[in-house]
Protein backbone atom coordinates (compact mmCIF):
# COMPACT_ATOMS: atom_id res chain seq x y z
CA UNK A 1 0.00 0.00 0.00
CA UNK A 2 1.16 3.56 -1.06
CA UNK A 3 -0.48 6.83 -0.31
CA UNK A 4 -0.72 8.48 -3.66
CA UNK A 5 -2.67 11.39 -5.05
CA UNK A 6 -5.87 9.76 -4.88
CA UNK A 7 -5.40 9.22 -1.05
CA UNK A 8 -4.58 13.23 -0.33
CA UNK A 9 -8.02 13.50 -2.70
CA UNK A 10 -9.96 11.35 -0.19
CA UNK A 11 -8.39 13.28 2.57
CA UNK A 12 -9.98 16.04 1.35
CA UNK A 13 -13.47 15.03 0.47
CA UNK A 14 -13.32 13.51 4.31
CA UNK A 15 -12.96 16.83 5.66
CA UNK A 16 -15.51 18.73 3.99
CA UNK A 17 -17.96 15.96 4.72
CA UNK A 18 -17.07 16.17 7.87
CA UNK A 19 -17.51 19.60 7.59
CA UNK A 20 -21.20 19.89 6.62
CA UNK A 21 -21.85 16.99 9.11
CA UNK A 22 -20.92 19.49 12.02
CA UNK A 23 -22.31 22.45 10.28
CA UNK A 24 -26.07 21.09 10.00
CA UNK A 25 -26.50 19.05 12.42
CA UNK A 26 -23.92 19.08 15.57
CA UNK A 27 -23.98 22.72 15.98
CA UNK A 28 -28.03 22.85 16.76
CA UNK A 29 -26.33 20.11 18.97
CA UNK A 30 -27.51 19.58 22.50
CA UNK A 31 -26.28 20.37 25.78
CA UNK A 32 -25.34 17.39 27.72
CA UNK A 33 -22.94 17.33 30.52
CA UNK A 34 -20.41 14.21 30.13
CA UNK A 35 -20.19 12.08 33.78
CA UNK A 36 -17.68 9.34 32.16
CA UNK A 37 -16.60 8.96 35.99
CA UNK A 38 -19.81 7.21 36.30
CA UNK A 39 -18.81 4.07 34.79
CA UNK A 40 -16.20 2.51 35.69
CA UNK A 41 -18.39 1.14 38.51
CA UNK A 42 -20.46 -0.80 36.23
CA UNK A 43 -17.36 -2.62 35.02
CA UNK A 44 -15.28 -3.18 38.39
CA UNK A 45 -16.31 -1.70 41.68
CA UNK A 46 -14.62 -2.15 45.40
CA UNK A 47 -17.51 -2.83 48.02
CA UNK A 48 -20.14 -5.22 49.12
CA UNK A 49 -22.35 -6.74 47.03
CA UNK A 50 -24.78 -7.25 49.65
CA UNK A 51 -25.36 -5.25 52.95
CA UNK A 52 -25.23 -8.42 54.94
CA UNK A 53 -21.38 -9.36 52.93
CA UNK A 54 -19.15 -8.87 56.14
CA UNK A 55 -16.03 -7.15 54.18
CA UNK A 56 -15.53 -5.05 50.54
CA UNK A 57 -13.85 -5.95 48.10
CA UNK A 58 -13.49 -6.08 43.97
CA UNK A 59 -16.52 -7.31 42.21
CA UNK A 60 -17.53 -7.24 38.62
CA UNK A 61 -19.68 -4.48 37.75
CA UNK A 62 -23.30 -4.60 35.39
CA UNK A 63 -21.55 -4.68 32.36
CA UNK A 64 -19.35 -7.07 32.83
CA UNK A 65 -21.34 -9.36 34.20
CA UNK A 66 -23.49 -8.94 31.08
CA UNK A 67 -20.03 -8.98 28.85
CA UNK A 68 -19.18 -12.54 30.34
CA UNK A 69 -23.14 -13.55 30.06
CA UNK A 70 -23.11 -12.72 26.05
CA UNK A 71 -19.95 -14.67 25.54
CA UNK A 72 -20.85 -18.16 27.57
CA UNK A 73 -23.99 -17.75 25.22
CA UNK A 74 -22.08 -17.02 22.40
CA UNK A 75 -19.44 -19.72 22.83
CA UNK A 76 -22.51 -22.00 23.60
CA UNK A 77 -24.48 -21.22 20.33
CA UNK A 78 -21.42 -21.11 17.96
CA UNK A 79 -20.48 -24.59 19.11
CA UNK A 80 -23.90 -25.50 18.47
CA UNK A 81 -24.32 -23.66 15.02
CA UNK A 82 -20.99 -25.29 13.65
CA UNK A 83 -22.29 -29.14 14.26
CA UNK A 84 -26.03 -27.79 13.22
CA UNK A 85 -24.25 -26.19 10.31
CA UNK A 86 -21.96 -28.78 9.37
CA UNK A 87 -25.18 -31.25 9.42
CA UNK A 88 -27.32 -29.30 7.48
CA UNK A 89 -24.45 -28.41 5.04
CA UNK A 90 -23.74 -31.96 4.35
CA UNK A 91 -27.34 -33.38 4.27
CA UNK A 92 -28.36 -30.20 1.78
CA UNK A 93 -26.13 -32.21 -0.75
CA UNK A 94 -27.55 -35.73 -0.03
CA UNK A 95 -28.69 -37.46 -3.00
CA UNK A 96 -31.68 -38.96 -1.14
CA UNK A 97 -34.19 -36.47 -1.71
CA UNK A 98 -35.82 -36.61 1.64
CA UNK A 99 -33.23 -35.35 3.47
CA UNK A 100 -32.48 -33.13 1.32
CA UNK A 101 -36.42 -31.69 1.20
CA UNK A 102 -36.31 -31.23 4.77
CA UNK A 103 -32.36 -29.89 5.08
CA UNK A 104 -33.68 -27.24 2.47
CA UNK A 105 -36.79 -26.28 4.51
CA UNK A 106 -35.19 -25.56 7.21
CA UNK A 107 -33.06 -23.14 6.07
CA UNK A 108 -35.73 -21.25 4.42
CA UNK A 109 -37.61 -21.23 7.61
CA UNK A 110 -35.33 -20.12 9.42
CA UNK A 111 -33.58 -17.58 7.18
CA UNK A 112 -36.97 -16.05 6.41
CA UNK A 113 -38.21 -15.80 9.80
CA UNK A 114 -36.47 -12.88 11.67
CA UNK A 115 -34.62 -14.03 14.80
CA UNK A 116 -36.42 -11.85 17.32
CA UNK A 117 -39.66 -13.48 16.95
CA UNK A 118 -37.74 -16.57 16.80
CA UNK A 119 -36.14 -16.23 20.29
CA UNK A 120 -39.67 -15.30 21.56
CA UNK A 121 -41.53 -18.73 20.10
CA UNK A 122 -38.69 -20.59 21.04
CA UNK A 123 -38.84 -19.00 25.09
CA UNK A 124 -42.62 -18.97 25.28
CA UNK A 125 -44.00 -21.63 23.25
CA UNK A 126 -41.57 -24.43 23.16
CA UNK A 127 -39.72 -23.26 26.38
CA UNK A 128 -43.04 -23.50 28.58
CA UNK A 129 -43.59 -26.75 26.97
CA UNK A 130 -40.13 -28.27 28.18
CA UNK A 131 -39.60 -26.59 31.22
CA UNK A 132 -36.21 -24.48 29.03
CA UNK A 133 -34.40 -22.11 31.35
CA UNK A 134 -34.08 -18.66 29.80
CA UNK A 135 -30.49 -19.19 28.79
CA UNK A 136 -31.11 -22.49 27.28
CA UNK A 137 -33.98 -21.01 25.14
CA UNK A 138 -31.49 -18.12 24.10
CA UNK A 139 -29.12 -20.25 23.45
CA UNK A 140 -30.94 -23.00 21.40
CA UNK A 141 -32.66 -19.85 19.23
CA UNK A 142 -29.11 -18.57 18.22
CA UNK A 143 -27.96 -22.13 17.14
CA UNK A 144 -30.56 -23.10 15.36
CA UNK A 145 -30.71 -19.32 13.68
CA UNK A 146 -27.01 -19.17 12.78
CA UNK A 147 -26.82 -22.81 12.29
CA UNK A 148 -29.25 -22.45 8.99
CA UNK A 149 -26.54 -19.74 7.49
CA UNK A 150 -23.34 -21.66 9.08
CA UNK A 151 -25.17 -24.79 7.10
CA UNK A 152 -25.08 -22.69 3.94
CA UNK A 153 -21.70 -21.55 4.04
CA UNK A 154 -20.73 -25.09 4.19
CA UNK A 155 -22.60 -26.09 1.85
CA UNK A 156 -20.67 -23.58 -0.36
CA UNK A 157 -17.33 -24.17 1.20
CA UNK A 158 -18.62 -28.29 -0.12
CA UNK A 159 -19.35 -27.22 -3.54
CA UNK A 160 -16.13 -25.30 -4.02
CA UNK A 161 -13.74 -28.31 -3.94
CA UNK A 162 -13.47 -29.60 -7.29
CA UNK A 163 -15.26 -32.79 -7.65
CA UNK A 164 -11.56 -34.28 -8.45
CA UNK A 165 -10.82 -34.46 -5.09
CA UNK A 166 -13.96 -36.51 -3.94
CA UNK A 167 -13.38 -39.12 -7.33
CA UNK A 168 -9.41 -39.47 -6.42
CA UNK A 169 -10.46 -39.90 -2.88
CA UNK A 170 -13.23 -42.74 -3.64
CA UNK A 171 -11.01 -44.50 -6.69
CA UNK A 172 -8.68 -45.16 -3.53
CA UNK A 173 -11.50 -47.24 -2.38
CA UNK A 174 -12.33 -44.74 0.71
CA UNK A 175 -16.58 -44.43 1.56
CA UNK A 176 -18.47 -41.00 1.69
CA UNK A 177 -17.58 -40.60 4.89
CA UNK A 178 -14.10 -41.34 5.10
CA UNK A 179 -13.96 -38.94 1.96
CA UNK A 180 -15.38 -36.24 3.30
CA UNK A 181 -13.84 -36.35 6.95
CA UNK A 182 -10.38 -36.51 5.38
CA UNK A 183 -10.02 -34.64 1.95
CA UNK A 184 -12.95 -32.79 1.38
CA UNK A 185 -14.37 -31.16 4.64
CA UNK A 186 -10.48 -30.22 5.71
CA UNK A 187 -10.00 -28.10 2.36
CA UNK A 188 -13.52 -27.11 2.39
CA UNK A 189 -12.51 -25.72 6.23
CA UNK A 190 -9.98 -23.50 4.87
CA UNK A 191 -12.13 -22.12 2.48
CA UNK A 192 -15.02 -20.96 4.40
CA UNK A 193 -13.13 -19.44 7.48
CA UNK A 194 -13.35 -15.88 6.31
CA UNK A 195 -17.75 -16.01 6.21
CA UNK A 196 -17.77 -18.29 9.24
CA UNK A 197 -15.82 -15.92 10.96
CA UNK A 198 -18.22 -13.26 9.83
CA UNK A 199 -20.69 -15.26 10.66
CA UNK A 200 -20.21 -15.75 14.14
CA UNK A 201 -18.90 -11.97 14.46
CA UNK A 202 -23.17 -11.90 13.46
CA UNK A 203 -23.94 -14.06 15.97
CA UNK A 204 -21.92 -12.11 19.29
CA UNK A 205 -24.01 -9.03 17.97
CA UNK A 206 -27.56 -10.78 17.56
CA UNK A 207 -26.76 -12.28 20.76
CA UNK A 208 -27.80 -8.68 22.12
CA UNK A 209 -31.79 -9.75 21.05
CA UNK A 210 -31.99 -12.75 24.52
CA UNK A 211 -32.22 -9.63 26.16
CA UNK A 212 -36.01 -9.50 25.38
CA UNK A 213 -36.45 -12.66 27.24
CA UNK A 214 -34.80 -11.09 30.29
CA UNK A 215 -31.46 -12.89 30.10
CA UNK A 216 -28.76 -10.70 31.66
CA UNK A 217 -26.15 -10.01 29.18
CA UNK A 218 -24.69 -7.18 28.16
CA UNK A 219 -27.58 -5.28 26.78
CA UNK A 220 -29.75 -6.26 28.97
CA UNK A 221 -27.37 -5.08 31.83
CA UNK A 222 -26.72 -1.82 30.09
CA UNK A 223 -29.92 -0.93 29.65
CA UNK A 224 -30.58 -1.32 33.62
CA UNK A 225 -27.63 0.64 33.67
CA UNK A 226 -28.71 3.36 31.61
CA UNK A 227 -32.35 3.45 33.54
CA UNK A 228 -30.38 3.71 36.97
CA UNK A 229 -27.69 6.32 36.47
CA UNK A 230 -29.01 7.80 33.52
CA UNK A 231 -25.95 8.36 31.53
CA UNK A 232 -27.06 6.77 28.32
CA UNK A 233 -24.47 7.61 26.44
CA UNK A 234 -21.68 7.18 28.55
CA UNK A 235 -23.37 3.50 29.31
CA UNK A 236 -24.07 2.51 25.78
CA UNK A 237 -20.79 3.71 24.10
CA UNK A 238 -19.13 1.51 26.54
CA UNK A 239 -21.33 -1.55 26.24
CA UNK A 240 -20.71 -0.84 22.52
CA UNK A 241 -16.78 -1.16 22.74
CA UNK A 242 -17.08 -4.34 24.85
CA UNK A 243 -19.17 -5.71 21.95
CA UNK A 244 -15.97 -4.22 19.81
CA UNK A 245 -13.18 -5.81 21.79
CA UNK A 246 -15.48 -9.28 21.64
CA UNK A 247 -15.51 -9.54 17.78
CA UNK A 248 -12.24 -7.76 17.51
CA UNK A 249 -10.87 -10.53 19.22
CA UNK A 250 -12.57 -13.06 17.40
CA UNK A 251 -11.19 -11.25 14.06
CA UNK A 252 -7.58 -11.37 15.16
CA UNK A 253 -7.74 -15.48 16.16
CA UNK A 254 -9.64 -16.00 12.70
CA UNK A 255 -6.52 -13.98 10.97
CA UNK A 256 -4.36 -15.55 13.03
CA UNK A 257 -5.75 -19.16 12.10
CA UNK A 258 -6.02 -18.06 8.59
CA UNK A 259 -2.29 -17.38 8.27
CA UNK A 260 -1.46 -20.77 10.05
CA UNK A 261 -3.76 -22.81 7.60
CA UNK A 262 -2.05 -20.89 4.54
CA UNK A 263 1.11 -23.75 4.50
CA UNK A 264 0.10 -25.84 1.74
CA UNK A 265 -0.73 -22.94 -0.60
CA UNK B 1 -8.98 -60.04 -15.39
CA UNK B 2 -12.10 -57.05 -16.45
CA UNK B 3 -14.70 -57.92 -18.26
CA UNK B 4 -17.36 -55.78 -19.95
CA UNK B 5 -20.23 -57.11 -21.70
CA UNK B 6 -22.35 -55.43 -23.34
CA UNK B 7 -22.47 -52.06 -21.76
CA UNK B 8 -24.56 -49.33 -22.75
CA UNK B 9 -23.88 -45.65 -20.76
CA UNK B 10 -26.10 -42.77 -22.14
CA UNK B 11 -25.41 -39.17 -20.66
CA UNK B 12 -28.19 -36.51 -20.39
CA UNK B 13 -26.17 -33.06 -21.68
CA UNK B 14 -27.41 -29.95 -19.38
CA UNK B 15 -29.23 -28.97 -22.88
CA UNK B 16 -30.97 -32.10 -22.34
CA UNK B 17 -29.64 -33.68 -25.39
CA UNK B 18 -28.57 -37.68 -24.77
CA UNK B 19 -25.11 -38.62 -25.72
CA UNK B 20 -24.51 -42.14 -25.88
CA UNK B 21 -21.48 -42.93 -24.59
CA UNK B 22 -21.14 -46.54 -24.40
CA UNK B 23 -22.98 -48.55 -27.15
CA UNK B 24 -23.35 -52.84 -26.42
CA UNK B 25 -19.59 -52.22 -25.54
CA UNK B 26 -18.08 -55.43 -25.04
CA UNK B 27 -14.64 -56.03 -23.93
CA UNK B 28 -12.25 -58.69 -22.15
CA UNK B 29 -8.70 -57.50 -21.05
CA UNK B 30 -6.64 -59.89 -18.99
CA UNK B 31 -4.42 -60.61 -16.18
CA UNK B 32 -0.93 -58.69 -16.98
CA UNK B 33 -2.67 -57.00 -20.12
CA UNK B 34 -1.70 -53.64 -21.20
CA UNK B 35 -4.22 -52.47 -23.09
CA UNK B 36 -4.10 -48.72 -24.49
CA UNK B 37 -7.19 -46.90 -25.71
CA UNK B 38 -7.32 -44.29 -28.51
CA UNK B 39 -9.70 -42.78 -30.36
CA UNK B 40 -11.29 -39.29 -30.55
CA UNK B 41 -12.36 -36.83 -27.90
CA UNK B 42 -15.61 -37.92 -26.78
CA UNK B 43 -15.83 -41.56 -28.11
CA UNK B 44 -16.42 -42.93 -24.53
CA UNK B 45 -12.60 -43.94 -23.67
CA UNK B 46 -12.44 -41.82 -20.52
CA UNK B 47 -16.25 -43.15 -19.71
CA UNK B 48 -15.74 -46.48 -20.20
CA UNK B 49 -12.63 -46.04 -17.75
CA UNK B 50 -14.80 -44.60 -15.12
CA UNK B 51 -17.08 -47.43 -15.13
CA UNK B 52 -14.53 -49.80 -14.47
CA UNK B 53 -13.87 -48.18 -10.95
CA UNK B 54 -18.29 -47.51 -10.51
CA UNK B 55 -16.86 -43.39 -10.92
CA UNK B 56 -20.26 -43.49 -13.71
CA UNK B 57 -22.88 -45.78 -13.48
CA UNK B 58 -23.54 -47.93 -16.03
CA UNK B 59 -27.28 -48.30 -17.64
CA UNK B 60 -27.38 -51.86 -19.00
CA UNK B 61 -25.12 -54.68 -19.58
CA UNK B 62 -22.04 -55.83 -16.49
CA UNK B 63 -18.99 -55.20 -15.73
CA UNK B 64 -16.70 -57.67 -13.68
CA UNK B 65 -13.55 -56.95 -12.44
CA UNK B 66 -11.55 -60.10 -10.66
CA UNK B 67 -14.92 -62.15 -10.54
CA UNK B 68 -16.30 -58.94 -8.85
CA UNK B 69 -19.91 -57.69 -10.89
CA UNK B 70 -18.97 -54.04 -10.08
CA UNK B 71 -22.67 -52.45 -10.77
CA UNK B 72 -24.60 -55.34 -8.61
CA UNK B 73 -26.77 -54.02 -6.33
CA UNK B 74 -25.02 -55.95 -3.28
CA UNK B 75 -21.26 -55.03 -4.43
CA UNK B 76 -19.30 -53.59 -2.15
CA UNK B 77 -18.09 -51.15 -3.86
CA UNK B 78 -15.53 -49.38 -1.74
CA UNK B 79 -13.90 -53.13 -1.44
CA UNK B 80 -13.56 -53.61 -4.94
CA UNK B 81 -12.34 -50.11 -5.66
CA UNK B 82 -9.23 -50.68 -3.24
CA UNK B 83 -8.00 -53.43 -5.98
CA UNK B 84 -8.47 -50.73 -8.51
CA UNK B 85 -5.84 -47.95 -9.13
CA UNK B 86 -6.59 -44.90 -10.99
CA UNK B 87 -4.36 -41.97 -12.22
CA UNK B 88 -6.29 -39.36 -13.52
CA UNK B 89 -5.51 -36.11 -16.24
CA UNK B 90 -5.75 -33.48 -13.38
CA UNK B 91 -3.25 -35.61 -10.83
CA UNK B 92 -6.23 -34.65 -7.98
CA UNK B 93 -3.97 -35.07 -5.43
CA UNK B 94 -4.96 -34.00 -2.06
CA UNK B 95 -3.48 -30.09 -1.59
CA UNK B 96 -4.03 -30.24 1.99
CA UNK B 97 -1.23 -33.02 2.72
CA UNK B 98 2.06 -33.64 2.39
CA UNK B 99 3.53 -35.62 -0.93
CA UNK B 100 4.32 -38.44 2.29
CA UNK B 101 0.82 -37.79 3.61
CA UNK B 102 -0.87 -38.37 0.03
CA UNK B 103 0.44 -41.46 -0.17
CA UNK B 104 -0.25 -43.02 3.12
CA UNK B 105 -3.95 -41.76 3.63
CA UNK B 106 -5.91 -44.22 1.98
CA UNK B 107 -3.09 -46.85 3.05
CA UNK B 108 -3.56 -45.87 6.81
CA UNK B 109 -7.79 -45.39 6.68
CA UNK B 110 -8.85 -48.10 3.68
CA UNK B 111 -6.10 -50.74 4.17
CA UNK B 112 -6.22 -50.37 7.82
CA UNK B 113 -1.94 -50.00 7.78
CA UNK B 114 -0.07 -48.64 10.61
CA UNK B 115 1.85 -45.52 9.99
CA UNK B 116 5.11 -46.91 9.96
CA UNK B 117 3.99 -50.08 7.60
CA UNK B 118 2.32 -47.38 5.27
CA UNK B 119 5.37 -45.04 5.56
CA UNK B 120 7.59 -47.90 4.73
CA UNK B 121 5.66 -48.62 1.39
CA UNK B 122 5.17 -45.06 0.82
CA UNK B 123 8.61 -44.32 0.58
CA UNK B 124 9.62 -47.93 -1.33
CA UNK B 125 7.02 -45.94 -4.05
CA UNK B 126 8.31 -42.23 -4.01
CA UNK B 127 11.69 -43.96 -4.63
CA UNK B 128 10.40 -45.70 -7.20
CA UNK B 129 8.88 -42.87 -9.30
CA UNK B 130 11.74 -41.23 -8.40
CA UNK B 131 10.41 -38.42 -5.93
CA UNK B 132 11.34 -39.36 -2.81
CA UNK B 133 13.68 -36.36 -1.65
CA UNK B 134 10.20 -33.95 -1.96
CA UNK B 135 7.88 -36.28 0.38
CA UNK B 136 7.15 -33.58 3.11
CA UNK B 137 6.60 -30.82 0.60
CA UNK B 138 2.75 -30.11 -0.41
CA UNK B 139 1.57 -30.39 -3.90
CA UNK B 140 1.16 -27.28 -5.14
CA UNK B 141 5.19 -26.88 -4.89
CA UNK B 142 5.85 -30.13 -7.41
CA UNK B 143 5.80 -29.80 -11.29
CA UNK B 144 2.49 -31.32 -13.30
CA UNK B 145 5.52 -34.46 -13.88
CA UNK B 146 6.18 -34.73 -10.37
CA UNK B 147 3.00 -34.27 -9.30
CA UNK B 148 1.48 -36.98 -11.61
CA UNK B 149 4.22 -39.38 -10.35
CA UNK B 150 2.87 -38.59 -6.44
CA UNK B 151 -0.66 -39.38 -8.36
CA UNK B 152 0.65 -42.87 -9.47
CA UNK B 153 2.53 -43.41 -6.06
CA UNK B 154 -0.35 -42.91 -4.03
CA UNK B 155 -2.44 -45.41 -6.71
CA UNK B 156 0.01 -48.25 -6.12
CA UNK B 157 0.02 -47.79 -2.54
CA UNK B 158 -2.98 -49.72 -2.23
CA UNK B 159 -1.41 -52.45 -4.09
CA UNK B 160 -4.00 -52.99 -6.30
CA UNK B 161 -4.52 -55.70 -9.23
CA UNK B 162 -5.60 -53.46 -11.99
CA UNK B 163 -4.64 -49.67 -12.93
CA UNK B 164 -6.35 -47.47 -14.79
CA UNK B 165 -4.52 -44.29 -16.74
CA UNK B 166 -7.22 -41.34 -17.70
CA UNK B 167 -4.88 -39.39 -20.45
CA UNK B 168 -2.17 -39.33 -17.42
CA UNK B 169 -0.38 -37.16 -19.86
CA UNK B 170 -2.84 -34.45 -21.74
CA UNK B 171 -2.53 -32.05 -18.94
CA UNK B 172 1.23 -32.19 -19.08
CA UNK B 173 4.51 -29.77 -20.57
CA UNK B 174 5.77 -31.32 -22.94
CA UNK B 175 9.09 -32.20 -21.46
CA UNK B 176 7.33 -33.42 -18.51
CA UNK B 177 5.68 -36.54 -20.43
CA UNK B 178 8.87 -38.36 -20.86
CA UNK B 179 9.25 -38.87 -16.86
CA UNK B 180 5.57 -39.79 -16.56
CA UNK B 181 5.50 -42.48 -18.88
CA UNK B 182 8.59 -44.14 -17.85
CA UNK B 183 6.94 -44.83 -14.88
CA UNK B 184 4.30 -46.13 -17.02
CA UNK B 185 6.65 -48.10 -19.05
CA UNK B 186 8.49 -49.75 -16.01
CA UNK B 187 4.95 -50.79 -14.70
CA UNK B 188 3.98 -52.74 -17.61
CA UNK B 189 7.18 -54.77 -17.39
CA UNK B 190 6.50 -55.48 -14.06
CA UNK B 191 3.53 -57.46 -14.91
CA UNK B 192 0.81 -55.03 -13.99
CA UNK B 193 -2.67 -54.97 -15.46
CA UNK B 194 -2.98 -51.69 -17.07
CA UNK B 195 -5.64 -49.77 -19.28
CA UNK B 196 -4.60 -46.39 -20.18
CA UNK B 197 -6.23 -44.24 -22.40
CA UNK B 198 -3.98 -41.68 -23.70
CA UNK B 199 -2.70 -39.91 -26.89
CA UNK B 200 0.73 -40.90 -26.79
CA UNK B 201 1.02 -43.14 -29.62
CA UNK B 202 4.58 -44.05 -28.95
CA UNK B 203 3.94 -45.62 -25.44
CA UNK B 204 0.62 -47.42 -27.11
CA UNK B 205 3.38 -48.78 -29.75
CA UNK B 206 6.68 -49.47 -27.47
CA UNK B 207 4.47 -51.60 -24.22
CA UNK B 208 0.67 -52.23 -25.36
CA UNK B 209 -0.06 -55.21 -25.80
CA UNK B 210 -2.75 -54.12 -27.20
CA UNK B 211 -4.64 -51.52 -29.09
CA UNK B 212 -8.27 -50.83 -28.70
CA UNK B 213 -9.75 -47.93 -31.36
CA UNK B 214 -13.07 -46.51 -29.93
CA UNK B 215 -15.79 -44.01 -31.81
CA UNK B 216 -19.16 -42.89 -30.96
CA UNK B 217 -18.72 -45.26 -27.89
CA UNK B 218 -18.03 -48.56 -29.62
CA UNK B 219 -14.89 -50.51 -30.64
CA UNK B 220 -13.83 -50.03 -33.95
CA UNK B 221 -10.95 -51.88 -34.20
CA UNK B 222 -8.50 -53.67 -31.74
CA UNK B 223 -5.45 -55.70 -32.73
CA UNK B 224 -1.36 -55.46 -31.62
CA UNK B 225 0.56 -52.10 -31.72
CA UNK B 226 2.27 -53.49 -35.02
CA UNK B 227 -1.30 -54.19 -36.57
CA UNK B 228 -2.49 -50.52 -35.52
CA UNK B 229 0.22 -48.66 -36.56
CA UNK B 230 1.04 -50.68 -40.01
CA UNK B 231 -2.18 -51.78 -41.61
CA UNK B 232 -5.26 -50.48 -40.37
CA UNK B 233 -8.24 -52.07 -41.48
CA UNK B 234 -11.25 -49.29 -40.68
CA UNK B 235 -11.24 -46.16 -42.56
CA UNK B 236 -11.97 -44.44 -39.40
CA UNK B 237 -8.75 -45.78 -38.42
CA UNK B 238 -6.73 -44.37 -41.07
CA UNK B 239 -8.54 -41.12 -40.93
CA UNK B 240 -7.69 -41.07 -36.89
CA UNK B 241 -4.44 -42.04 -37.20
CA UNK B 242 -3.37 -39.73 -40.23
CA UNK B 243 -4.06 -36.97 -38.53
CA UNK B 244 -2.36 -37.56 -35.36
CA UNK B 245 1.01 -39.17 -36.78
Amino acid sequence: MKFTRRSAITVVVLFVVSYLFYYFFMRKGITYSWHWYDVPKYLFYYGKRFTDEPAPSWHMGALMLGLVLTLKISVVSIIFAIIIGLIVGIARLSDEPITKFISSCYVELIRGTPLLVQIYIIYFFIGTMLRLSAFAAGAAALSIFEGAYVGEIVRAGIQSIHKGQMEAARSLGMSYSQAMRHIILPQALKRIIPPLAGQFISLIKDSSLVSVIALADLTFRAQQAVAQSLNAFEIYFTAAGLYLVMTFTLSMVTQYVERRMAVSD
Amino acid sequence: MIDAQNVYKTFITPDKRKVEALVDFTLHIDRGEVVVIIGPSGSGKSTFLRCINRLEEIDKGKITVDGQDLHAPKANINKIREEIGMVFQHFNLFPHKTVMENVTLAQEVVRRRSKKEAAEIAEALLKKVGILDKKDVYPSQLSGGQQQRVAIARALAMQPKVMLFDEATSALDPEMIGEVLDVMKTLAREGMTMVVVTHEMGFAREVADRVIFMDAGRVVETGTPEHFFTNPEHERTKLFLSQIL
